[in-house]
């Protein structure tokens, strides 16, 4: 968790300085290339394309995060839009209050959704949101403070596997339904919407734009040297060894709840952020951002990218909502055809996604090139996916582990 | 205590109802009234055509007491002014009533109805007051003394609505003769209900007592209406009747708020019968295969769908419909099952969260199916006329047929289940590979073979399930959705791969939610069910019901 590993793996990490150089090159150049070359030109990026490509970046973040628990902790949470929502939810709320006298109403403590239902007053929970800081700090602060509960009761009576997820998907539900009623004081089934500005830059220019989405390229990389950084370091040996062998690693001596209670918060916060980034860019967040299917559609883009090396869910985030932006849009019939069988197929055929796909043909390429004998060389581009470096674990009992040894 | 004893003396009284109405219906052709020769009945017809209304008078007794269905008709048309006599031939007595293109007659000494008659072939038989109020009594008391016990329920239950003091008469008369408990309590309550009304102060006050208990509606507007007040005032004068009334109305009330109780359980039982039956295949794939089942809602979706395409094959015999679309939908779903075990999750063994995600694929794909096959819209299925309808327990409590059969369905499906596990081979080699797979294995039980068929089982026993949701719910391509997550929570409470579990999860979340819903809303009582939910899990982990022993840890 020092600073020092993330110097030491981006030297060790060829996938990783790839992908924070491509990154990099896309937050500097995307924006420029709506900003300053003229509309018309062929090199031309238009607003459109720009708040799409951010929108993705936001995805990307939460997939990262859940590619850190699932792929190296083996939480499947079929409720990480949850926290996605709540930060989304928290930066709405104080997009709300800056729309002041503006709302149709023109109340200026009110939101127009309040004034239509005839409150008088501001709720408790919603004091303070006025206070930018304050809000930043509830973006991290709400979905890190659930997490550490749920997880707290979780992690300790050691619910784990498909109970874990089906009772993550429960409190997405149950959360669904309570951000639906209007006497939340949320807004009801119409959600947060209408923003005008934020920090009094104009959501609708280009250049707060821009920024926003260098700003979700920034997010984006930090989280990722930050979930390196954890899955490098022992803490994340831990981790991958509760992931591929729970009890033995509980019998070894670690608190097993405590790790994976850590590591669930550090992804809820992520996933805050995450949704925080992505409201002012979209220009909503309703209670259908807490649904299940969009939970469970997290976990596809994970799966589709490659579990468990935190650069694939990256890749498979922006592939599948590629996908679904284009899909969307050409045949909205078959969308769910194809993301349906997106699912199956990954799990049948892609147990390490596309990014395990590439790694593999890659492989059989270099092998034949160098003449069979130096593939041992190509593999360590993943340390943490060699059995090697997990816990060797033996036991059949261990479903997980009988992933690795079966796609290694 | 009291009023349980109350409420229990009501049930028996609908119990005994409800056997002497079957009894009743079987022994209909028995109930016939006698009749009298034309004759009897001509003579004093003949008589009304003269003017004077006090030999009218002597008819109306005469006619009252010949012993002839024909007598009901006749002083009731003449009560409403529509009894006419021909001017053309003697012996015509007709009832007219105007229909759309005129006039029909409906002649009382033949019972035959002619349509499109002249009014001006017939005259009148006209009635006064004093004659009126005759009539109505007479009409009651007739009514009363009828030989069809039907008859008679009804006629005293009409009796509730009367305000006419008049009536106080023919009840007492009845009261003397009746023997039928049922129509015995409902004079009584009449009765007690116009002396309250009409009577001197004490006899109002002891009839006021007599009403205690009573949930008619009736009763309880007529009680309300004693304490009204208007501009400060009471309507009614006399102080005793008022106090008595609000004693009686308050202990009524306390009888209502019971047996609103007792409904909301009904409804929890009802609702804990579908959970049952969308949650007991789920529990039976989870329990002997450790599949989660993502798809299973749509098995239930798929089992209404069968329902629908049944109904509208056989659009003229929606009564028999749901028995083929039972058999239809458990084949349908079941088949759906083998396909997508063969298909997808035998390659999955073993790796649960990998089936949970392959399985939701295939719901989405088959939401989208059928959204691309039907509609997005939700399709009408209609309900069979045995199912509409309701079983009045007492004035303030009625229980829906269709719940009712529901949960009789429930249990019968679970009943034939826990059968088919304890008594056949086939459940033998199942529970056999629930507790040792590679044991099984061993012992010569094709175990692939049982996991496809044990996985067309629970997914046709969901199918099942969504020809019972069909009459309650909409039918649609989320039907499905929507109770997925209950069917987990309900698995999940009461233990994977336990009947007794599942049963007992089934109800107590069914119940839970509904006694809720009155106080906390339908939302908040489904969100308080949840957050319950998920602190259990936290103090046993593996449901109400866990498995015990070397199964537990697979």
């Amino acid at each position: 968790m020092k600073l020092g590993p993330v110097t030491q793996f981006l030297m060790n990490d060829r996938a990783g300085k790839y992908l924070l150089s491509i990154l990099l090159a896309v937050a500097v150049l995307v924006p420029l290339m709506n900003l300053t070359v003229p509309e018309g030109s062929a090199l031309h990026v238009s607003t459109y394309t720009l708040t799409l490509l951010g929108k993705y970046l936001c995805y990307a973040l939460l997939a990262l995060a859940v590619d850190l628990i699932w792929g190296y902790c083996g939480i499947l949470s079929l409720g990480h839009g949850a926290f996605f929502a709540l930060g989304g939810y928290a930066m709405g709320m104080y997009l709300m209050r800056q729309i002041g006298e503006r709302g149709v109403y023109g109340n200026p403590l009110l939101p127009d959704f309040m004034v239509f239902l005839n409150w008088q007053e501001l709720p408790w929970y919603w004091s303070g949101f006025n206070n930018f800081f304050f809000a930043m700090v509830m973006v991290a602060l709400v979905p890190g403070f659930l997490a550490f509960v749920f997880g707290w009761l979780a992690f300790r009576s050691r619910v784990t596997g498909v109970y874990l997820s089906i009772i993550t998907q429960a409190l997405t539900y149950a959360l669904m339904l309570a951000f639906f009623r209007n006497d939340m004081g949320f807004g009801g089934n119409n959600g947060l919407t209408d923003f005008k500005d934020l920090l009094g830059f104009n959501l609708q220019s280009d250049s707060t734009r821009a920024v926003l989405f260098f700003s979700s390229a920034v997010a984006l990389m930090l989280g990722y040297i930050l979930c390196r950084s954890i899955v490098l370091s022992k803490l994340g040996r831990i981790l991958i060894s509760v992931r591929d062998a729970e009890a033995r690693t509980r019998f070894l001596g670690y608190r097993v709840d405590k790790f994976k209670l850590f590591v669930f918060v550090v992804s809820s916060v992520l996933a805050g952020i995450a949704g925080a980034l992505y409201v002012p860019q979209v220009g909503i967040i309703n209670p259908g951002e807490f649904s299940p299917i969009n939970s469970i559609e997290i976990i596809i883009w994970v799966a589709v990218g490659g579990r468990g090396t935190l650069y694939g869910a990256i890749v498979g985030a922006v592939l599948v909502n590629y996908a679904k932006t284009y899909f969307t849009a050409a045949f909205p019939e078959l969308w769910l055809f194809f993301l349906g069988a997106l699912f199956v197929i990954s799990t049948l055929y892609l147990p390490r996604g596309v990014v395990g796909l590439a790694a593999d043909l890659l492989e059989k390429r270099r092998s034949l090139g160098a003449g069979g004998g130096a593939s041992v060389q190509a593999e360590p581009e993943t340390p943490v996916e060699s059995p090697q470096a997990a816990v060797a674990d033996d036991s059949k009992s261990s479903k997980e582990s009988e992933i690795e040894l079966s796609t290694n | 205590m009291r009023m349980s004893s109350v409420w229990l003396t009501r049930l028996l009284h609908v119990t005994a109802v409800i056997f002497i109405l079957t009894v009743n219906t079987l022994l209909f052709a028995r109930n016939v009234m006698a009749a009298v020769p034309d004759s009897e009945l001509l003579t004093p017809l003949a008589e009304l055509k003269s003017a004077n209304f006090s030999k009218k008078e002597q008819v109306v007794t005469d006619l009252s007491n010949l012993d002839d269905d024909r007598v009901i008709p006749i002083l009731s048309g003449m009560l409403e002014g529509d009894l006419y006599y021909s001017k053309n031939a003697a012996d015509v007595f007709v009832v007219l009533s105007s229909i759309e293109s005129g006039y029909q007659a409906f002649n009382v000494m033949t019972a035959e109805s002619t349509p499109d008659i002249s009014k001006r072939d017939y005259k009148k038989i006209s009635v006064n007051n004093s004659l009126r109020r005759l009539l109505r009594e007479t009409l009651a008391s007739l009514q009363l003394r009828s030989s069809n016990l039907d008859t008679r329920i009804e006629a005293a239950r009409a009796m509730m609505k009367s305000d006419d003091e008049g009536n106080i008469k023919p009840l007492r008369q009845a009261l003397q003769k009746e023997q039928n408990e049922t129509v015995l309590h409902l004079l009584a309550v009449s009765e007690a209900m116009l002396v309250a009304r009409h009577g001197e102060s004490q006899e109002r006050v002891a009839a006021i007592g007599k009403l205690k208990g009573e949930l008619y509606p009736e009763v309880r507007s007529l009680l309300a209406g004693f304490l009204i007040q208007r501009n400060g005032e009471f309507q009614e004068p006399d102080a005793d009747v008022r106090q008595a009334a609000a004693d009686v109305l308050e202990s009524i009330e306390d009888l209502v708020a019971f047996n609103k109780g007792i409904e909301n359980v009904y409804f929890g039982i009802s609702l804990g019968a579908v959970l049952l039956l969308a949650a007991v295949g789920l529990s039976i794939t989870f329990g002997v295969m450790g599949v989660i089942n993502m798809a299973h809602g749509e098995m239930i979706m798929l089992g209404a769908y069968t329902t629908y395409v049944i109904q509208q094959l056989m659009p003229n015999y929606i009564d028999y419909s749901l028995f083929v679309a039972i058999p239809a939908a458990f084949l349908v779903s079941g088949a759906v099952g083998v396909v997508i075990e063969r298909g997808v999750i035998r390659h999955l063994y073993g790796r649960p969260l990998e089936t949970l995600l392959a399985t939701f694929g295939i719901s989405l794909i088959l939401q989208q199916a059928v959204r691309t096959i039907f509609s997005p819209l939700n399709q009408s299925v209609t309900t069979p006329a045995w199912m509409s309808g309701s079983l009045e327990i007492n004035g303030a409590l009625s229980l829906t047929y269709n719940r009712l059969y529901i949960i009789l369905f429930s249990l019968v499906v679970l009943f034939t289940l826990a059968l088919l596990l304890r008594k056949t081979l086939f459940g033998l080699q199942m529970r056999a590979v629930t507790q040792n797979r590679r044991m099984a294995s061993s012992m010569g039980i094709r175990t692939g073979w049982l996991d496809a068929l044990t996985f067309g089982l629970g997914s046709g026993i969901a199918g099942i399930a969504g020809v019972a949701l069909s009459q309650l719910t909409n039918v649609g391509p989320n039907l499905g959705q929507a109770y997925i997550i209950d069917s987990f929570m309900v698995v999940v409470f009461g233990g994977v791969g336990n009947l007794v579990g599942t049963f007992v999860g089934a109800m107590s979340l069914g119940i839970a939610n509904k006694l809720m819903e009155p106080f906390a809303g339908a939302v908040l009582a489904k969100i308080l069910v949840l957050v319950v939910i998920i602190l259990f899990i936290q103090k046993y982990p593996r449901g109400l019901f866990a498995l015990k022993g070397r199964a537990a840890e697979d």
